[in-house]
């Protein structure tokens, strides 16, 4: 029931991702993604209509266990990591920021 | 000597206090033994020796000064390269994380650490846990020590290869569709899914938030147990790590299985079964019954969907945890781009592998405008249905046992080139992945060409402690 999946909408898809696609990557990946979606199009064998879509386990749990997600800690101010370790693993960074090539043109 | 192959907690435990050996010889000698064999095998990316030897020669003080020991005192340990150790690179198996060095601790790891545990180094993996077969990490495939020419499962692969091949005690690796329980079984080693929130992730570089795990491989059902002992809990770092209190999984782990009831689901024995699998693990289910379980025949009517529903889930996720991969905060940058958008891509392009950029692409498909309500949606409510099969389930039985694999380790190079076949590897897997349930893969048998067996025992959420017991009565079975 799917639609073919073009090589133009693989380009405007990796485009979206910000991945920079070979021609023979996006034959490729053309391939692939058809082969994927056509096995993914059997969930519309189902009837869902009404059934709530699931985001995360706790929701579905409700009062059975101490439900995960909504641990909430005491809103208090505690160090944080190092800025000068953190900088120092980036590509590029003065002392204080992080460095990328220029955005704004004078 | 000691046999580093088949050492447990306890032996290694035991071994301290008498005076049998040191922690410092014990990490030592695995460090000698993963120089000399590891070649062959690819399962350390890393080596954490300094960390490791002092750690291990804080223990040795402590035992020569008569003090409490703590649990996991002396015992090494690998850890699955997407988890994060100070003063170790974590790559997650990628070239976009080359020459990262995280500035923090996993707690996971951190709390093993505290507990006693000598760290050794960092285990190989497929890149950000996308795979059934270690054979997309960039850093070159991870072998089966079962049988070299096979691959040890994924994406914990070098978790996996590692326990078994006498390279660490135990290890830590990851499962969010199958990568711990799946590796487990084609290498021969007890594998632990915890549930859904029971450990924290903190430190664990994500790859589908809703899915991602933390969990141990062990030689035994004991070790697993009290690795998970020592790793569950809240955390102040994470905010879904649960609440729910924490058991003593060891004691739950020895109580004796008779009167239990076995639920044993038509639909994991079907088409695809190899027909010494079936054996292995209906004889599996025989033993359990002889030590006193109630066998029920059950139906988990929506498990062929899973498959489908995990790909769309788990790739729509990856797509946004890894637009966090981009070349300014840590790894590798492509230097080449005079502009902004041009560095991303181009250091994406660089640095992300083949899989990856399929999953990513899938999942940005799957989320971009149009296709939402078809995909994404439609997937979050089959996975709706798979939990409450689960659910209902469980009203019933106390554990649920299935085969562990469709079919035993399979040749390196055979499915690299279909994803789809890839896939369909993890059918046994993934819905109790989207359920957030528990569950053990444990070894049951060999093949006639002796490659492992495993079989997978799942429990209720947080219900870890029936999911070992029914597990260590599997293994009783196999003494």
């Amino acid at each position: 029931m799917s639609e073919t999946v073009t090589l133009d909408v693989v380009r405007r898809v990796a485009e979206l991702a910000l991945l920079e696609l070979k021609d023979d990557e996006v034959a490729r990946m053309q391939k692939d993604l058809n082969a994927i979606l056509g096995h993914i199009d059997q969930l519309n064998e189902l009837d869902t209509a009404g059934v709530p879509p699931m985001a995360q386990v706790s929701e579905i749990l409700g009062g059975q266990v101490e439900a995960s997600a909504e641990a909430l800690r005491e809103d208090v101010v505690r160090p944080s990591i190092d800025r000068t370790a953190v900088l120092r693993e980036a590509p590029e960074a003065d002392h204080r920021f992080f460095k990328v090539p220029k955005v704004i043109e004078r | 000597m000691m046999n580093l192959e088949t050492l447990s907690i306890d032996q290694a435990r035991a071994a301290l206090t008498s005076g049998e050996t040191t922690a410092t010889a014990l990490a030592e000698s695995h460090y000698a033994r993963i120089a000399q064999e590891d070649g062959k095998i690819n399962s350390y990316l890393s080596l954490a020796k300094d960390r490791a030897l002092a750690q291990a020669s804080k223990i040795d003080a402590l035992v020569k000064a008569g003090d409490p020991l703590p649990p996991l005192a002396g015992v090494p340990l690998g850890i699955k390269d997407v988890l994060t150790m100070v003063g170790s690179p974590a790559t997650a198996g990628s070239k976009i994380l080359e020459g990262y060095h995280p500035p923090y601790d996993c707690t996971a790891v951190a709390k093993l650490e505290a507990a006693g545990a000598v760290l050794l180094g960092k285990l190989n993996c497929d890149e950000f846990a996308m795979g059934s077969s270690n054979e997309n990490s960039a850093y070159g495939p991870v072998h089966n020590p079962r049988a070299l020419d096979r691959v040890p499962g994924g994406s914990s692969g070098g978790s996996a290869a590692a326990v078994a091949a006498g390279f660490c005690v135990a290890s830590l690796g990851t499962d969010t569709g199958g990568s711990i329980r799946q590796p487990a079984a084609f290498c021969g080693v007890t594998g632990l899914l915890p549930t859904w929130g029971r450990v924290s992730r903190y430190g664990l570089i994500a790859f589908a938030s809703s899915l991602d795990r933390i969990g141990p491989f062990t030689r035994n059902v004991k070790d697993a147990a009290t690795l998970l002992g020592v790793m569950a809990g809240s955390d102040i770092m994470d905010a879904t790590a649960s609440h729910t209190p924490v058991n003593d999984y060891v004691a739950e782990s020895q109580k004796p299985v008779a009167g239990l009831k076995i639920g044993v689901p038509e639909e994991y024995f079907g088409e695809g079964l190899d027909p010494e699998i079936r054996a292995a693990v209906e004889k599996s289910i025989a033993d359990l019954k002889a030590a006193g379980c109630e066998i029920k025949k059950i139906s988990l009517p929506h498990t062929r969907y899973a498959i489908p529903t995990y790909y769309v889930i788990a790739t729509a996720e990856a797509s946004s945890n890894l637009s966090r991969f981009d070349g300014v905060r840590f790894g590798l940058r492509d230097k080449s781009a005079a502009t902004l958008t041009g560095m991303y891509r181009q250091t994406r392009d660089a640095g992300f592998g083949a899989e990856v950029k399929r999953r990513i692409l899938l999942g940005t498909y799957a989320l971009s405008a149009g296709y939402y309500d078809a995909y994404y949606k439609k997937a979050q409510q089959v996975r709706t249905l798979l939990t409450r099969d689960f659910l209902s389930a469980f009203a019933d039985v106390d554990a649920i046992v299935t085969p562990m694999t469709p079919t035993p380790a399979f040749k390196l190079g055979e499915k690299t080139d279909d994803p789809v076949a890839m896939y369909l590897a993890d059918v046994y897997t993934v819905a109790a992945s989207l359920a957030g349930i528990c569950g053990v893969s444990v070894p049951c048998g060999n093949t006639k060409d002796g490659l492992p067996i495993g079989v997978q025992i799942l429990g209720k959420h947080f219900a870890e402690g029936m999911a070992l017991r029914v597990a260590q009565a599997v293994e009783n079975a196999q003494k």
